[in-house]
């Protein structure tokens, strides 16, 4: 997601890093295209508009204009705006001493509710027991979808029956959720179409009578201008503590993010990032605000490794990375590790520099990594460790010897430069002169 | 059409600015709205208020003849539901299927939705409800060969028309795109000149990625057109616009409600004049 966003900013301040001088006009210039950037991804056409307001305030100083770096200096007040926007902090679940605590989470049909609560079960396995309240008593199958989940997730649901009173039974399986060993109870509630009097005084009585310690508002990240309407309208009436974003998984621009937090000052707490029960994410402001800058979103990538590679392999990753030596063998190893990590499109979107070249479109499927093994294992000794003796007999016999054609050979050696080029790239920032750590941008 | 764009914003004719921002509260997008803006200039008289003109700008654009209309002609008729996932594909489904029956049609529906959790289940009780008979298999069975089924039991039964619920993906996921493929393929296999509609179901609430969904579903199993659900919340669907205007697909459904009976056939010209809040 954000890519488009991404690489349109990118580009805008390429621009305006090549200026030595900058003028009055073009900052605006910039700041239109900026603007427009801003509404492709949904921005809300308000927030959007505040937005560019307060960085051309800040751009229009003095010391912007005659400083050495102006295109720098305008990068980095959109930079500072936009985590501003998107809160500076990860904002966590906080589920108090009060047992049980209860989560509520509300949306409209379709928002992913049923599944993200789920979701959030297994998020907080291990730390607390949850117990799946299921209060949608009039989609058809609700319950049986939130039932059929439960089981999936290892934990015990209670369901409202069609058509009872959903506060009260709410209610009663919160009184029993002791008895059953739970410290938490997690609330379904029933979505609506559109927002109606109806569902919202149902929101409010349910917030009266359990007194949920977090009430999080769940929203599709494709959700266009109406999501403002959205945000305000449950926030005003029942009061929102975050949000849970889903479907930033797809290539939505995600500018909802912006304006939720924007109109309402509640944190975005949880991203759905895919399919299947472990897709639920701490959602991180300041490196989703580097990845619509296109600097990637290194921090995920590593825990994400951590999670799925073990540790020696991840000591020789950071040895590698340190001398920037990269040979096809690593290549194919790493590929076969990736594999663990999940979708690759997913995984590349986090490295830095993905954005806009040939790996951050590369649609990589499961079939490809079999045809990488065969080419790979098909190279002699020396070819693996320096490719560029590969020429066009060697590869021709490449591919005859993998069942393969030139082009597929051809087509790995350019995704393993790429990877290099990536790989050099992390080195530079490990060794880097300040020692950033890349969730920080360069200053200036 | 930059430049175009540009113009507008650096000449503030009060109520071009104000339309500006009207279509672009509506999700129509910044490319669109400047395209529109455009001919908008272009087609301005001073016999009509700018209101006016406006509209029929739009309403031409959405305006799709006799694309407009759900072809179901054929015998049996085989439509298919896509989407990404929560947009109301099995609630549009069930819809569609009561509305064909009140016309006296017979309907099998197909429960290819085999991978959400209990969606058999909830697409069971939305056809009985219908009065439509389903063919469904085991949660996590090959989608394609429950639409096959389905399809053959149309055919025996001389049913008049086969909807075919599908579960929802995300069109960035390709796996799940080439599985999609895979149904369309074995549905036109199974009937020649099937499927009859390809009907991409978009959420009105939807922003700009609507477009995209649009163009990944199109080029991965040809949609024929797009069903606009949930369209009686505050979201304009504006989004629909662009959507026919940069891929040319004709709006053919509306979802208005909750209620089985409201499923309409699109039209233009209320479209436009509830986008614009009425006031011309």
């Amino acid at each position: 997601m954000f890519g488009s966003l991404a690489g349109r900013l990118q580009g805008i301040f390429r621009q305006l890093r090549g200026r030595g001088k900058l003028t009055e006009r073009d900052v605006e210039a910039a700041l239109r295209e900026v603007r427009m950037a801003l509404l492709e991804a949904d921005v809300n056409f308000r927030v959007a508009r505040d937005f560019v307001e307060r960085v051309r305030g800040r751009a229009v100083g003095a010391e912007v204009l005659q400083s050495l770096t102006p295109g720098q200096q305008v990068i980095k007040l959109v930079h500072e705006e936009l985590v501003e926007l998107l809160g500076s902090r990860e904002a966590r679940l906080d589920l108090g001493q009060q047992v049980p605590a209860v989560v509520v989470l509300m949306g409209l049909h379709g928002s992913g509710k049923t599944t993200t609560a789920a979701r959030l079960a297994v998020h907080l396995k291990g730390k607390r027991r949850v117990l799946l309240v299921g209060a949608d008593v009039y989609r058809p199958a609700a319950g049986e979808q939130l039932e059929v989940l439960a089981r999936q997730a290892g934990v015990p649901a209670r369901v409202a029956q069609p058509r009872s009173d959903p506060v009260a039974e709410t209610r009663r399986f919160c009184g029993e959720a002791a008895a059953l060993g739970c410290d938490t109870v997690i609330v379904d509630t029933a979505g609506r179409l559109h927002l109606d009097e109806e569902l919202m005084a149902e929101m409010v009585r349910l917030r009266e009578e359990l007194g949920p310690r977090e009430t999080l508002l769940v929203v599709d990240a494709m959700t266009g201008q109406d999501a403002v309407n959205l945000a305000e309208a449950f926030h005003r009436r029942v009061g929102v503590d975050g949000f849970v974003l889903t479907k930033l998984d797809g290539d939505a621009r995600g500018g909802a993010a912006l304006s939720l937090r924007a109109v309402t000052g509640r944190p975005i707490k949880f991203a759905g990032v895919g399919e299947g029960l472990q897709a639920l994410e701490v959602f991180h402001p300041e490196r989703m605000a580097s990845r619509i800058l296109g600097r990637g979103d290194v921090l995920t990538l590593v825990e994400r490794a951590q999670a799925a590679v073990d540790e020696q392999t991840l000591r020789d990753w950071e040895r590698k990375l340190r001398q920037a030596d990269f040979t096809l063998d690593d290549f194919l190893a790493q590929l076969r590790q990736v594999k663990r990590l999940g979708p690759l499109e997913d995984v590349l979107k986090l490295l830095p520099g993905a954005t806009g070249n040939r790996l951050g479109e590369a649609k990589l499927d499961p079939r490809e990594l079999v045809r990488a093994e065969a080419i790979i294992s098909s190279m002699t000794r020396e070819e693996r460790a320096s490719p560029e003796i590969i020429d066009g007999s060697r590869r021709r016999r490449i591919a005859r010897g993998s069942g393969t054609r030139v082009q597929d050979v051809n087509r790995l050696l350019g995704q393993y430069e790429e990877a290099r080029k990536v790989f050099r790239q992390l080195a530079r920032w490990q060794r880097g002169p300040r020692r950033q750590r890349p969730d920080r941008l360069p200053r200036g | 059409m930059r430049t175009a764009f540009g113009r507008l914003l650096g000449r503030p004719s009060d109520d071009l600015v104000a339309l500006e921002e009207e279509l672009l509260l509506a999700d129509v997008g910044v490319k669109a709205t400047a395209r529109i803006l455009e001919a908008l200039t272009d087609r301005r008289s001073a016999r009509e208020p700018v209101r006016a003109t406006l509209a029929r700008v739009l309403e031409e654009i959405l305006d799709a003849g006799p694309d407009q209309a759900l072809r179901l002609d054929a015998e049996p008729s085989v439509l298919m539901f896509v989407g990404v996932n929560g947009t109301g594909k099995t609630t549009t489904l069930a819809k569609l299927a009561a509305r064909l029956r009140s016309e006296g049609r017979m309907v099998v529906v197909a429960a290819a939705d085999t991978y959400r959790a209990a969606a058999i289940d909830q697409l069971r009780l939305l056809t009985e409800r219908a009065g439509a008979r389903l063919v469904a298999h085991q949660p996590g069975s090959d989608p394609a060969a429950v639409a096959f089924d389905a399809v053959q039991s149309a055919m025996a039964r001389r049913a008049n028309a086969v909807l075919v619920d599908t579960a929802g993906r995300l069109h960035t996921s390709s796996g799940l795109m080439a599985e999609l493929a895979k149904v369309r393929r074995v549905i036109a296999r199974a009937v020649p000149g099937a499927p009859h509609e390809v009907l991409l179901v978009v959420d009105a609430t939807t922003g700009q990625n609507a477009l995209e969904q649009a163009r990944v579903f199109g080029q991965a199993v040809a949609v024929s057109g797009i069903v606009l659900a949930k369209l009686d919340g505050t979201a304009r669907g504006g989004i629909v616009i662009a959507i026919r205007e940069e891929l040319g697909l004709p709006i053919k459904l509306v979802g208005v409600g909750e209620g089985l009976d409201d499923l309409v056939p699109f039209d233009p010209r209320a479209f436009v004049r509830a986008l614009l809040g009425g006031s011309e």
